[in-house]
């Protein structure tokens, strides 16, 4: 715990070292540990996270835009068992959405294209955020614009409000489209990312961590995080959905009503894999600084958020899963618990990027 | 025969659902669930959604489908039913499950039919396998001293359901079949201005495809009479969380909204929605709409 916090205002070089030195450590003590225990059952997991200054007991989130903003889900499961609820990607004004169809199902995963439907920053902070707060939820609060200045005025509203306390983060969701560059989305562009982190982390107190949400839509996406991070984003969430189509074959024309649409899914889980693989090496070999990385894409299991965290995510977000079981961000996370016991690890951190370590 | 969720107050629960019953009706499958927990909180028009495929399915969404009964007392515990057009991966793969396969349930979601204060003269008009929640419906406004009519409609006679039940919970029944293979050749809305005018009912209660729930809205507008209609927007989760089965729905404070048919609906005033805006297998947002696009879109 506190590696990424203790850490991230020190020297690049020093970065690394705590890094290599904390998994030489943690894997010889969960060997020693479960030849000790022989028969005893294995002692609980801490599963507790420290993103960035922002300490969570777990690190399951919600992912934004598959969640609602908390009373929905609240029905199925405690929304407090979360390390975070992220909310829905909030705009500075309501927006309406897009028509339907907006949804296609495809092999094990959908389409979507909802078109950030959501009721604005001001009604959010006036409804959602405080049923967050009186719910005792930590709330990672997600945020877009169709131009940087409404990211920060968007932020600026948010750190106003009279619930921000219960804000432990914020995520800025910049795959979505620039109006000023043509409507290519912002995670495409490092200059156009770059800018809007800085615009929303001027608007928001240093102790509250934010996370630039990248799309894998891109050639190179350590570059875009590289950008993001020199900006000032303090940890980035990977990955946004990946731009699909799909044909309805009987009429013979696109099946959602936007035509293109998010993709999303177990199908994407690879993708995930990957990028986050990409960017947490990146930071092993000093070109990117250590900053949490909140993995996202295809998770529906907890080997699949294993799988994730072991590429290098300090968090695990569950998005798509939750429409197929409502309970899935908190079971997965007692499936991930479970698992690293059944290993005999101590520390959830202590998996974190330990693929790296084990590269043939 | 276990209940995987149900957090105290909810009023939902996901259950793991044993099939006790499946059987043919016409082109149709009626299954039966043992659904602990289930049969206690739901209401006439509310829904259950459906996982399909087991754990490690591909087809990851949920089926939704309005309840056509509950029983929350029996020799297996409570049950639910539902009616299943196999159409696709998911409703086959439901359809051709056998006695004894489990399947997991989340329900009863959304809102109910409102029934009336008073005991008016009512009309529940169903189209195809809509019909299914209808019976129930009119089992409970007869309860409360509403007189029932029924008209069920279909293209063809194997694609109406309940004509038999129909007989058995309504006071009157009327059929329409598109190719005249059973009853009045013809549609839903060519009998029904003369039975509101005959019966002076208050109500029309409808569920079925959205061409015909406008046309019943338009009809029952004109009669003078309130249409309360179940409407069939796809859903991806059936909770409250997706936002893909959205339509236009004016609210009492008279702004379009695109509200989610899972938790506001099923049920809306046929008055209430924009049915301008269906059109071609689309629904475009109304100009007017709380947030709509601007010129050149989102």
């Amino acid at each position: 715990m506190g590696v990424f916090g203790s850490t991230r205002l020190t020297a690049l070089g020093s970065r690394s070292q705590t890094e290599t030195v904390r998994h030489g450590h943690s894997v010889a003590d969960a060997a020693d540990d479960a030849a000790v225990r022989g028969a005893e059952p294995a002692p609980a997991v801490d599963m507790s996270v420290d993103l960035a200054g922002a300490v969570l007991p777990s690190p399951m989130m919600t992912a934004s835009g598959c969640a609602a903003n908390g009373k929905e889900l609240h029905r199925f499961f405690d929304v407090t068992e979360l390390g975070a609820f992220v909310t829905k990607s909030v705009m500075a004004e309501p927006r309406s959405g897009r028509g339907t169809p907006r949804m296609a199902e495809t092999p094990s995963g959908m389409l979507n294209s909802i078109g950030l439907q959501g009721p604005g920053i001001r009604a959010f902070v006036e409804n959602d955020l405080p049923w967050l707060k009186q719910a005792g939820a930590r709330a990672m609060v997600s945020i877009a614009g169709s131009t940087s200045g409404e990211f920060a005025d968007v932020a600026a509203i948010l750190r106003a409000s009279e619930a921000f306390d219960a804000v432990v983060g914020v995520e800025v969701n910049i795959s979505c489209p620039n109006v000023a560059n043509r409507g290519l989305v912002f995670a495409c562009d490092p200059h156009a990312s770059a800018k809007v982190v800085a615009l929303v982390r001027e608007q928001l107190p240093r102790d509250i961590p934010i996370f630039a949400k990248l799309t894998p839509d891109v050639t190179d996406i350590v570059t875009i995080a590289q950008a993001a991070v020199k900006a000032g984003a303090d940890g980035l969430t990977m990955i946004n959905t990946l731009l699909g189509m799909v044909i309805d074959t009987d009429l013979l024309r696109p099946q959602l009503g936007g035509v293109t649409g998010g993709l999303s899914g177990p199908a994407v889980r690879p993708v995930a894999v990957r990028a986050i693989w990409q960017v947490r090496a990146a930071m092993l070999q000093g070109r990117l600084p250590f900053v949490p990385i909140v993995g996202v894409g295809g998770v529906r299991t907890g080997r699949d958020a294993l799988e994730l965290v072991a590429a290098g995510a300090s968090a695990v977000q569950v998005g798509t899963a939750t429409f197929n079981d409502p309970t899935a961000p908190v079971r997965v996370g007692r499936e991930l618990r479970d698992l690293l016991q059944d290993k005999g690890f101590a520390r959830f951190t202590d998996v974190v990027g330990i693929a790296h370590e084990r590269v043939g | 025969m276990s209940t995987t969720a149900a957090r105290p107050g909810a009023g939902v629960v996901q259950v793991t659902g044993e099939l006790i019953a499946t059987r043919r009706v016409g082109a149709y499958h009626h299954l039966t669930f043992v659904a602990p927990g289930l049969a206690e909180h739901a209401r006439p028009g509310q829904f259950v959604a459906v996982a399909v495929g087991g754990p490690t399915s591909a087809n990851l969404l949920r089926r939704c489908f309005s309840i056509h009964r509950v029983s929350p007392s029996g020799t297996y515990g409570g049950t639910v039913d539902v009616v299943v057009a196999a159409h696709g991966p998911g409703t086959q793969w439901l359809t051709d499950l056998r006695a004894h396969d489990e399947v997991d349930i989340v329900g009863p979601l959304g809102r109910p039919f409102p029934l009336p204060k008073e005991p008016v003269p009512t009309i529940l008009v169903g189209g195809g396998y809509g019909s299914a929640p209808l019976f129930w419906l009119a089992e409970t406004l007869r309860e409360r001293g509403c007189r029932v009519e029924m008209v069920l409609g279909a293209a063809t006679e194997s694609r109406l359901f309940g004509v038999v039940e129909a007989r058995r919970c309504a006071d009157g029944v009327t059929v329409t079949t598109d190719d005249g293979s059973l009853g009045h050749r013809g549609w839903v809305s060519d009998v029904l201005p003369e039975l509101i005018r005959s019966t002076g009912a208050g109500v029309v209660y409808a569920c079925g495809p959205m061409g015909m729930l406008r046309s019943v809205t338009e009809v029952a507008t004109a009669e003078g009479a309130v249409a309360q209609v179940a409407v069939e927007e796809s859903m991806a989760c059936g909770v409250g969380v997706c936002m893909t089965c959205v339509m236009p729905v004016r609210g009492n404070d008279g702004v379009t909204r695109m509200v989610r048919s899972c938790v506001e609906g099923p049920i809306f005033r046929g008055d209430r929605v924009r049915w301008e805006s269906f059109e071609n297998g689309y629904c475009t947002v109304p100009a007017d709409a709380l947030g709509a696009p601007k010129e050149g879109g989102h």
